[in-house]
């Protein structure tokens, strides 16, 4: 990821949760987690779930739930190929099974599909940083923060 | 001083806009650069505007290296290769009739003084004027259906929200926009997000709400970032708050960001994904209009629906109904996506037909090649052959002709797709995205992948294709949500419409 992340701590993984105060707020603790320290921490769970009153399932169903969390640290680069039908009509098949062949094998290299930019695609985000008619060269260019 | 205008939005952004905007600060130092909306006309971002007494001239598409001769040209006479003349008389966009985005792409997103110079906030006065049924009534009276898909009228929706009982109640936008091929929720929220948070506080004094959330998908940084800072601005003019527009009456408005789930565009799922749960999809009734968020009445609408709002309490409900067809009244914001030559936002009345969109709008495919099909509606409409795009864009002749409008995305392929494969995307997007509530939606799915393997195999093929009809059949009619009830429409159109593709025995006698 290109965004600062703070090492996992208990003590600070309190602090964040100390924050939380909108109603549903599950959901929202483990989206505070995750965007101050990169990841979910396992031992998050048991601590959302007491600080919220519920069950280490309920943590744990929401956890699983949702594909933008994530439960390890993130790669060092992240490349996201969208695989929503507009990019399909451009070749985004094609795009992704490139990306996974030419790029650095460390790279996380995934699929995603529509990032609300259909009509310039096929849509690629690198490290958050979204790019319209990608190509491998231009993934890789961001890859390495050249001008696309 | 010279105003320029490039646009922020994140499809310009994402072809080089932010790099423009360097180049051109870097070379025109006096120049004062707005950021606004695009335009829509995706085709020329990163589209440049330069302020001039004959209105605003656009260049396009500009790239950084072209910006030293632009630089030039605006020194000059103004001729440049890339120059479109002025932007209001491009043919693409004076035959549009805008409604929702008529000021999308020509404020400043943020700047509120901007926003009321071109019309905002004239609905919201209207409204404060007006009792609530009356609000409802002319809601009502223009026509308007819900945007988001299912086209339900939205009058009869804040009818039944304003008359049920509640402690509280909730304004609910939905701005998951997880079709696929749509965009326009975003364009809207990144290029005129007041507008939208005018149509929520005229929604909610009306239904007797007072707080209102957005619901926006992880996927747009941009749009949430824009989003909160115009409620931050509205809050300090006095739009939102305990006290709207000195009337005495309390409304406000908060974010809640999604976490990566189609299936949260579902309104009930929605609700418990704002809940803090899995989003999985409620059984209705009840309705969330009568127990909706934490089981309090809850109007939820899409974006677009709730932004046509403020232009019918501004200039009445038959102005609106003045522009479309049949049942479907007003207008409608078409997104062109995929393999399309000019795609970007097409808003006018329903009744255009799909043709017109395709061949003309968008001046087929960017490929150059012959267009086979076209995706209506999202991931789970219907593909319809290139033979049968005299379809006129409206709710009804659309369904009769086995299509479906869902959120406006008009996607375009040519004759290199292979439709199979289309059909077995559709199924694993079903596997991958399903809530896993009901069995046919969840279990299906994953069968429906296999049996396209089988048959694309040459495993049995005309008894695989049966049972494949026979499963879709299945989730049509077993499914809680149109997650697992519509999956099967481009599976079936795709077997119907382009049966050769499942045929992988090299010859063309089945
Ligand atoms: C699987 C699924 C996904 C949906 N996704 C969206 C969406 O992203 N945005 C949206 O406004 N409606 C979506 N809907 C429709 C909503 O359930 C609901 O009908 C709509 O938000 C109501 O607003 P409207 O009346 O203004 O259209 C989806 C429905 C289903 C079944
Ligand atoms: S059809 Fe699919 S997404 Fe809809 S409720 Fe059933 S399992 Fe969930
Ligand atoms: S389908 Fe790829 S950005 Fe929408």
């Amino acid at each position: 990821m290109s965004r600062a992340v703070a090492p996992w701590s208990i003590e600070a993984a309190q602090r964040v949760l100390a924050q939380v105060d909108e109603p549903g707020p599950v959901l929202v603790a483990l989206q505070s987690l995750q965007s101050q320290f990169g990841y979910v921490h396992a031992d998050a769970v048991a601590l959302v779930a007491e600080r919220l009153n519920v069950s280490r399932a309920d943590v744990y169903g929401v956890l699983t739930f949702y594909s933008d969390l994530r439960t390890t640290p993130a790669a060092e680069v992240e490349v996201r190929i969208c695989l929503g039908e507009a990019c399909q009509a451009v070749g985004a098949r094609a795009l992704l099974a490139d990306a996974r062949e030419q790029l650095a094998p460390d790279d996380d290299v995934s699929r995603v599909f529509c990032m609300g930019n259909c009509a310039l695609g096929p849509t690629a985000v690198v490290n958050g940083r979204l790019l319209g008619r990608a190509s491998v060269a231009s993934v890789r260019a961001a890859v390495d923060g050249r001008p696309t | 001083m010279t105003r320029i205008f490039v646009p922020a939005d994140s499809a310009a952004r994402s072809v080089g806009a932010d790099e423009v905007v360097a180049a051109l600060a870097a070379l025109l130092p006096d120049a004062t650069i707005v950021r606004n909306g695009s335009r829509g006309l995706l085709w020329l971002e990163p589209l440049v505007e330069i302020e001039t007494a004959d209105g605003r001239i656009a260049y396009g598409p500009i790239q950084p290296a072209d910006v030293p001769g632009l630089a030039r040209a605006l020194g000059g006479d103004g001729s440049h290769p890339r120059r479109l003349g002025s932007i209001d008389d491009h043919p693409w966009l004076a035959s549009q009739e805008r409604l929702t985005f008529a000021r999308v792409g020509v404020i400043d997103p943020l700047d509120r003084d901007d926003f009321t110079a071109h019309g905002g906030l004239a609905g919201l006065r209207a409204s404060l004027g007006m009792d609530g049924g009356e609000v409802v009534a002319a809601v009502t009276a223009s026509g308007l259906r819900g945007r988001g898909g299912a086209g339900f009228p939205a009058g009869l929706k804040w009818d039944t929200v304003r008359k049920a009982e509640g402690p509280r109640k909730f304004v609910c936008v939905n701005a998951d926009e997880g079709d696929s091929g749509t965009f326009a929720d975003r364009m809207l929220m990144e290029g005129d997000p007041f507008t939208l948070l005018e149509g929520m506080t005229i929604a909610g004094l009306a239904v007797g709400a007072a707080e209102g959330l957005v619901y926006v998908r992880s996927e747009y940084p941009d749009a949430i970032a824009t989003l909160q800072r115009a409620i931050d601005i509205a809050r300090d003019a006095g739009w939102l708050g305990a006290d709207v527009l000195g009337s005495g009456r309390p409304f406000d408005v908060m974010v809640r960001v999604g976490a990566g789930s189609y299936v949260c565009g579902e309104e009930t799922a929605m609700l418990e994904s704002l809940e803090g749960k899995r989003g999985v999809v409620r059984a209705k009734p009840p309705l969330p209009a009568i127990s909706g968020l934490f089981g309090l009445p809850t109007l939820i609408s899409n974006v677009l629906t709730i932004a046509a709002v403020p232009f019918v309490l501004e200039r009445g409900p038959e102005a609106y109904a003045a522009f479309g067809t049949g049942r479907s009244l007003g207008t409608q914001v078409f997104q062109l996506g995929g393999n399309v030559r000019q795609g970007g936002i097409v808003e006018t009345g329903f009744g255009i037909t799909l043709a017109d969109l395709v061949h003309g709008y968008g001046a087929g495919t960017l490929s150059g090649r012959p267009v086979r099909a076209v995706q209506v509606g999202g991931p789970l409409g219907s593909y319809l052959p290139a033979d049968a795009l005299d379809v006129p864009m409206d709710y009804e002749a659309l369904a009769a002709a086995g299509g479906m409008l869902g959120h406006g995305g008009v996607v375009v392929f040519d004759d290199t797709v292979d439709m199979a494969e289309q059909a077995r995307f559709a199924m694993e997007f079903c596997a991958e995205e399903s809530c896993g509530k009901c069995t046919p939606c969840r279990i299906g799915s994953t069968r429906g992948v296999e049996v396209i393997d089988r048959i694309l195999a040459g495993d049995h093929p005309e008894a695989n294709r049966i049972l494949l009809i026979d499963l879709c059949e299945v989730m049509r009619d077993g499914s809680l949500c149109a997650m697992g009830g519509l999956t099967p429409q481009p599976v079936l159109s795709a077997i119907e419409r382009f049966g050769e593709d499942f045929d992988r025995s090299g010859h063309d006698d089945r």
